[in-house]
This record gives C-alpha cells, structure tokens and sequence, in this order.
C-alpha cells in the first residue's frame, strides 16, 4: 500500500540511443511539496531523465504519473497541461518583447484581434507580486540581468498553474547575490506547495535547499537520501562509486621529461581566472572538471581562438601571444576539439586536404601546392594512425567518429606541432576506435609530444594522465600527482565553490 | 565499383548533359541554331558573363554574395571611357588603371565585409548603389565613346576566327580553374564556405581569404567592364545594371552551392553556356524578351531547388542512419 502521497513518479525509464544507453530503469518517486535534488556527474543521464519528463524526448521503456495518470511518454503540451514546468539553463524567453508579453508568450490576452496590453500587464504584476518579484512587467527582457531574466521565466511557469516545477542547474549562469534571490523564490514556492525538482553539482545548495536527493550514475538510478540524515562525503560517494572498467594501455613511465614544453603563467581571461601550469615534454596533463568549468575556454586561449586578458604562455621558454589560430600552430600547438563535427575536421573536404589544410602554404611552390607531397603526407599518417578508408581522396563525412578524429590529430601532426590538446578526445566515439586512441596518444608522449587532456570522463583522466588539474568555475581548484589519483579527490576539487564574491 | 564510378562522374557533370540536352533541343526546333556562326556567336554572347563569373565563383564557394559587380562593370566602362576619351591616356594605361580601381572596390567590400563583419547582401548592395551613382556623376549621364583602335581589339579583334572575348574568356577560366584547383589559397575558398569555424583552426586567416576573394571578383568584373567597352565602343554609365542576377545564374546553374564550399569551375563553364544557349534559342524561336525574363528565372528556381532537395534528402538519409 502506497501511504505517501507521490506527485510525479517515473517508472522503470530507460532510453536508448543507438550504440548509447542514457537511461537504463531509472525509477523516481517526488513527493508534494518537497524539494527534490537530482545529482550526478556529467553524462550521469539528469539531463535526459528532465527531458522525458518534459516531452522534450520519448523515454524507450518505462510509464510516467503524474497526480495518479499514467503516460507512455509526455509531449511539451501534454506536461504543460499537467502542470509540469522546466526552467531549462538556456532561457525560452523572446528578448525583444516585454516581461508581460514573454509570460503570455502564445497565450496572449486579447480584445478580439487586438492585444490587450493592460490586462496582461497587469495580471503579469499580480503574478509577480505574489512571487514577490521587483520586476516591471512592461520592462523588456532584454534590458533585464540573467538573474531577473531566471525569474520572469519562473514566473511564466507558475502563470501555468505548474504544480512541478524542475530547475535545470538553476544558479550555473547566476552571480552569488542572484543566487540568493532564486534561492528566496525556490523557498516561497515551497511554501505555497509548489514541488521542486532542483538539478546542481553544487553540493552545498543542495544541502541548503532540498528535502530528499537522488543520485543518478551512468544513466542509472543509485539512490535517494533524505537530506537530513546525509553528508557531502556520502553523496560523492554514490556519485562515484563505480570500479574502474576500461583497462588503459600501459605506456613507458620513464616518458615524462624535465624539459617544460608550455607554460602558463597566471592567465586570465574568457572566464578564466589566473590559470597557471605547466605541461612537461613527454607528458599526459589532464585537465579535469566539470562542464563549463572553464576549460574548453582555456584551450581555446592557448590556440589562439579567444583572447587573453593578463597572464603569460611560455612555449619552450620563449614568451608566445598566439592572438590567432594560425600563430598558434606556427608555434607548435595543435588542438583537437571537442565538437569534431562543427570545429574540427572539414567534412566536405578530402581527408588528404583535412590533413594538409594547416601545411598548404608550406608544401606550396609559391602559390602552386605540391600535390605530391600532399599526397605522400596524407597516405604516411593514413598508415602510421591506421586510418580505415579505401583511399585517402575519400570525404572525412564519409568516415566513422573515431577515424575522423584520427584525420585531425593526422593535421596536427603533419603541422608538427610539438603540444597537442585534446578536448573530449573519444567523445561519441566507439569504445574499440577508443582504445586505438589511447594508444596514439601513448605512442605520441613516447615521441616525447607534450599533451594536454581535457576530459570529462573520471576513468578516462585517471587512465590516461599523468598528472591531473582541476578547475571549478574558472579557477584552478587543484593538482593531483598519478600516485593520488582518487575519484573522490577529484569530485571535490570539482564541486568546489569560488569564494569570492 | 566500376559502375558506381561512372556514376558518380556522370552525377557531378549532369549539367552538361543538361547543356547538351539543350542544344538537341534547339537544333530541332530551329534550322539556324546549329551552325558555327551561330555558336561562335553564342560564345562571344556570353564572354561578358564568363568573365566575370569566375570571381563570383569564389564569392559564392565562401558562402557569400556580390551584388556589386554590375556597378563596377558600369564604373570601369566610365571611368576607361573617359580616361581614354576626355585625358587622351594609353590604353594600356588605361587598362591598368581601371583593373586598379575595381580591384581596389572589391578588396574594400572585402574590407568591410571580414572586418566590420558586416553582412556580404548589404555590403555589395551598398556598393552597388554607391558605384552607380559615380559612375553617373563622372560621365554627367551622358555616353563617352570614339576609342582608339588599339582599345577596340579586346572587344572586336579576333584570333584566327576566334573572336578576342572569346580567348579572354576561356584564359579567364584557365586561371580561375587553377587558383581553385592548384594553389592553396584556393583551398582554402572551399576550406572556408564548408566551416568558416573549422577553417579558421586550420590556421587559416579567414579575414584575409575574404578580403582576397572580394578583391578578385572585383578585378574579374573589370575584365569583363572592358571587354564589354571595347565590344559597344561606347561607355554607357549602364552598362552593367542587372549583369549580377545573370553571373548569379550561370554560377548556380554550374552547380555551385549557395550555402558554401562545393562546387567546380569546370561546372560553372557549363552553367554559363547554358545561359548563352537558352537567349540565342529563344532569340531564334522568336520568343519575346519578356518571357525570356520569365524562362530564365524558372531555369533558376529549377536549379537551386534542385540542389536543396538533395542535400535535404541526404540529411534525412543521414538522420535515419545515425
């Protein structure tokens, strides 16, 4: 017999995606009235689970309830209808029309054909008002801070009657005084019953706001603790709490160097604050953390695609200011992004032109590119990296995540660059296609490259690195050496809150 | 596999069968279609548009658009006109000059465009209006003409019994193929329509390929301005008004995408006799010029539709694939 009184409650949900499991039998159950906290790492699958719950996607397997009714799958209308709401981290909200106007966006108060302006605007300030919200509702959106921005779009859920409303890490783009407002809002809303689905990494506004926590692993539910009887320790505990499965291919330890290959010296700048660190000949760095952290952000500045504010690079002991891509690679410095699609490799192009692209103007007679040379140059990687494909005239869209990937490096490699950072290098990659990257990488710290690894894969950094940095909200929150390697460690590190104000 | 290949060839020149398909077509309905004199004068027709079109070319393999060019063409017609007419200069100077000027427009549109980051539709729009109107100011609306013979060869002269637009023509083709095909910055043109963002961390310098490629259609719109001078023998401040809707055409008609990054030269010949073949035809089936305007921009509808479907086709491929 069910005593409690359950306002939402998955059941068994799963979702597949070809090849990937999101979700795999993930049962939940939000009671009324409470502050539910959803916690996990990256890819732990709360994302997805929101979404099924949102009719944003259909769930493979499993039922939805809601107040008692049963669904196979939601659509946006159907969970609108039933009183769920989601505050997403990118606002749904149209800039150039007024705070009144965004609340009743698609459901306008109209006089016949015309809009009824002062009706609305002033059922939206009752609205407000009962949110004790300082906002005018004749403001444009667009003139409002993020903070306000948040809350008009809490508004706009609550003139929708939600009775759930799921906050998808609400405070990540707030400042600590905007935080403290939503925190005021999240806590009138319980009070006036509204239940609350509250995703964070941030542990200690879990701690402070929620009633019971769930945590999620690898698209799987774990467990659910009452806030009160729970500690910080406990939750990093479940959130990690997995064995080391992939086994990583042993590279020669002795490979790391004295020799300093890069160095950065307090830089600061594209939301990075004072980030300093070295990265030896030989040696795998990790740079770990969690999404946006600030790392992407922090290659993209070596590379030379976002400017620095302050701080130095040291490359080989001379000073660099890399203000483009191309000075960058002039230097030595390749970088395999993350998104491969959108940034890294030209995929309307042959693979020996994705390869020779960074080199033309080397391998040219005056303007005239030695196609030879190009040639020669493209098949030798095809061979050295064991790139699958009948001929290297073949267009990069035409080959898998893994041999795309290995097209990249191929460039970078061809443009003898002597530091190369990957960033979620076997991201969407197949897990054999991963090993083969592994190993690369081992092969090039054992040619004395210096690498710089950005992942967001706990196993993946501790397998592959050589030494760790963190990051947590632009700053660097931690160094950890190989011997010290610890999933918990670096949770922390990763959760750890900036201080400041 | 084999087969497979000959496809493929066939798949990527399918324009030329398109060509000739047009010409079948003409050479049935009118007993006039089919001489040499009737072809030469078909290729002398569209030497004009052939010039010029290699530049625009470019433009449209980075993803971008000139609307400037008819207005340069009208410039350089003026401006050489009057060089030669009103200040008695040498034509070879004159040449010179005016390949200066519209060279020099084309690298300030390309200016603007990579600096400022201005959109390519305004900024050549803007260009167009501005340019017009100098080009009027200069002549004071009124047509310059009488040029020394020295001049008019470029336009009348022949080699053998190849008139010279002709020659220009195809030698324009000649270096336009081999900057796309050979020299590395013409990579870099498909490197940067395909994904500006990729190309960029390739270490290319996105700024300075726009620039380059701006300022060549430039310099091939003034080419194809005295050309056109030389073939009226009188500068007309005019002369190029609409002339970018129909280098636009031949381009995309060559298989050019409009989104960026794909296309061959070697197409774009095929879209630009295309054109030539479609006007001489009507001409000779004696259809109005009214429903010609008309034809022609259904041809061209026909085209870039063509093109969307497929790519839309092999998203949705692609899509069910993953």
């Amino acid at each position: 017999m069910n005593i409690e009184d359950n306002i939402l409650e998955l059941k068994h949900i799963s979702k597949y995606y070809p090849g990937v499991t999101a979700l795999q039998d993930v049962s939940l159950s939000v009671r009324r009235g409470e502050i539910h906290a959803l916690i996990g790492e990256n890819g732990a699958g709360k994302s997805t689970l929101i979404k099924t719950c949102s009719g944003a996607i259909a769930p493979s397997e499993g039922e939805i309830v809601i107040n008692g009714k049963s669904f196979r799958r939601m659509t946006p209308k159907v969970s609108e209808e039933n009183g769920i709401g989601v505050i997403y981290q990118e606002f749904n909200l149209v800039g150039d029309l007024t705070v009144a106007e965004n609340i009743f966006l698609g459901r306008a108060i109209r006089k016949g054909i015309m809009v009824d302006f002062k009706a609305m605007e002033r059922q939206a300030q009752g609205i407000l008002d009962s949110l004790r919200m300082k906002i005018s509702p004749s403001a444009l959106v667009r003139d409002l801070s993020v903070g306000y921005q948040q809350m008009v779009e809490i508004a706009k859920a609550m003139s929708q009657n939600a009775q759930v409303l799921i906050m998808d890490e609400p405070s990540a783009p707030l400042t600590n005084a905007e935080v403290e407002s939503m925190f005021a809002v999240v806590d009138l809303l319980k009070e006036k019953g509204v239940t609350i689905i509250y995703i964070s990494h941030r542990l200690e506004e879990i701690f402070r706001l929620s009633d019971r926590i769930t945590v999620l692993r690898d698209g799987q539910y774990i467990v659910t603790l009452d806030t009160k009887h729970s500690s910080e320790e406990e939750l990093i505990r479940y959130m990690v709490g997995r064995q080391l499965q992939e086994v990583y291919p042993k590279r020669d330890p002795g490979c790391v160097q004295d020799e300093v290959v890069f160095e950065a010296d307090m830089v600061c700048g594209n939301g990075d604050t004072n980030i300093s660190l070295q990265i030896h000949k030989g040696e795998v760095l990790g740079l770990g953390g969690l999404v946006g952290a600030g790392r992407t952000e922090f290659a993209e500045m070596v590379f030379g695609a976002r400017k620095k504010t302050s701080g130095k690079f040291f490359f080989k002991g001379k000073e660099i200011h890399p203000r483009t891509p191309k000075e960058a690679i002039a230097a030595g410095i390749g970088l395999v992004p993350e998104d491969r699609k959108a940034k890294g490799a030209l995929l309307g192009l042959s693979i020996q032109e994705n390869i020779n692209m960074p080199v033309y103007h080397r391998i040219s007679k005056g303007a005239v590119i030695d196609y030879k040379k190009a040639r020669n140059t493209a098949q030798q990687y095809k061979e050295e990296l064991s790139i699958k494909t009948p001929s290297v005239g073949q267009m990069v869209k035409n080959l898998s995540g893994g041999n795309q990937q290995k097209v990249i490096l191929a460039k970078w490699l061809a443009a003898e660059s002597e530091l190369l950072i990957f960033d979620e290098p076997t991201r969407g990659i197949d897990v054999g296609a991963k090993q083969e990257i592994y190993t690369l990488i081992n092969t090039l710290v054992e040619q004395g490259k210096a690498i710089l690894m950005i992942s967001s894969e706990m196993e993946e950094l501790m397998g592959m690195s050589d030494r760790i940095i963190v990051l947590a909200e632009g700053c660097v929150s931690g160094e950890i050496a190989r011997p010290e390697f610890d999933q918990e460690t670096i949770m922390k590190l990763a959760s750890k809150e900036r201080k400041d104000g | 596999m084999k087969a497979n290949k000959v496809l493929d060839t066939v798949k990527s020149r399918i324009i030329y069968i398109f060509l000739l398909v047009m010409i079948l077509f003409f050479s049935a309905a009118s007993s006039n279609f089919l001489t040499v004199r009737n072809l030469m004068n078909v290729v002398k027709q569209v030497a004009i548009y052939g010039i010029a079109s290699v530049g625009m070319t470019y433009v449209i393999l980075l993803g971008g658009i000139d609307l400037s060019i008819g207005s340069i063409i009208s410039l350089i017609n003026i401006v050489a006109a009057y060089a030669m007419v009103n200040l008695g200069m040498n034509p070879l100077l004159v040449v010179l000059l005016s390949l200066l000027i519209s060279t020099a427009i084309g690298f300030m549109n390309g200016i603007v465009i990579s600096q400022l980051r201005m959109p390519e539709l305004i900024v050549t729009f803007a260009a167009q209006t501005i340019f017009a109107g100098l080009a009027y100011i200069i002549c004071n609306g009124t047509p310059i003409s009488r040029f020394p013979d020295s001049f008019l060869v470029i336009g009348q002269g022949y080699v053998g019994p190849i008139p010279i637009p002709v020659v220009i023509m195809v030698i324009i083709f000649a270096i336009g193929w081999f900057i796309s095909e050979k020299t590395y910055f013409g990579r870099y043109f498909y490197a940067l329509g395909g994904n500006e963002e990729a190309a960029q961390l390739s270490g290319i310098n996105v700024k300075k390929v726009k620039c380059l490629v701006y300022s060549l259609s430039g310099l091939f719109a003034g080419i194809a301005g005295l050309v056109m001078l030389a073939r009226a023998n009188t500068g007309q401040p005019n002369a190029g008004v609409g002339y970018e809707f129909d280098v636009i055409t031949c381009v995309v008609l060559g298989g050019v995408s409009t989104t960026g990054g794909s296309g061959k030269m070697s197409n774009v010949i095929a879209g630009v006799m295309i054109i030539g073949v479609l006007q001489n035809g009507m001409v000779l089936l004696d259809v109005s010029s009214y429903a010609q305007m008309v034809v022609k921009g259904v041809i061209l509808l026909i085209a870039v539709g063509a093109d969307c479907v497929q790519k839309y086709r092999l998203q949705e491929v692609k899509k069910a694939a993953e």
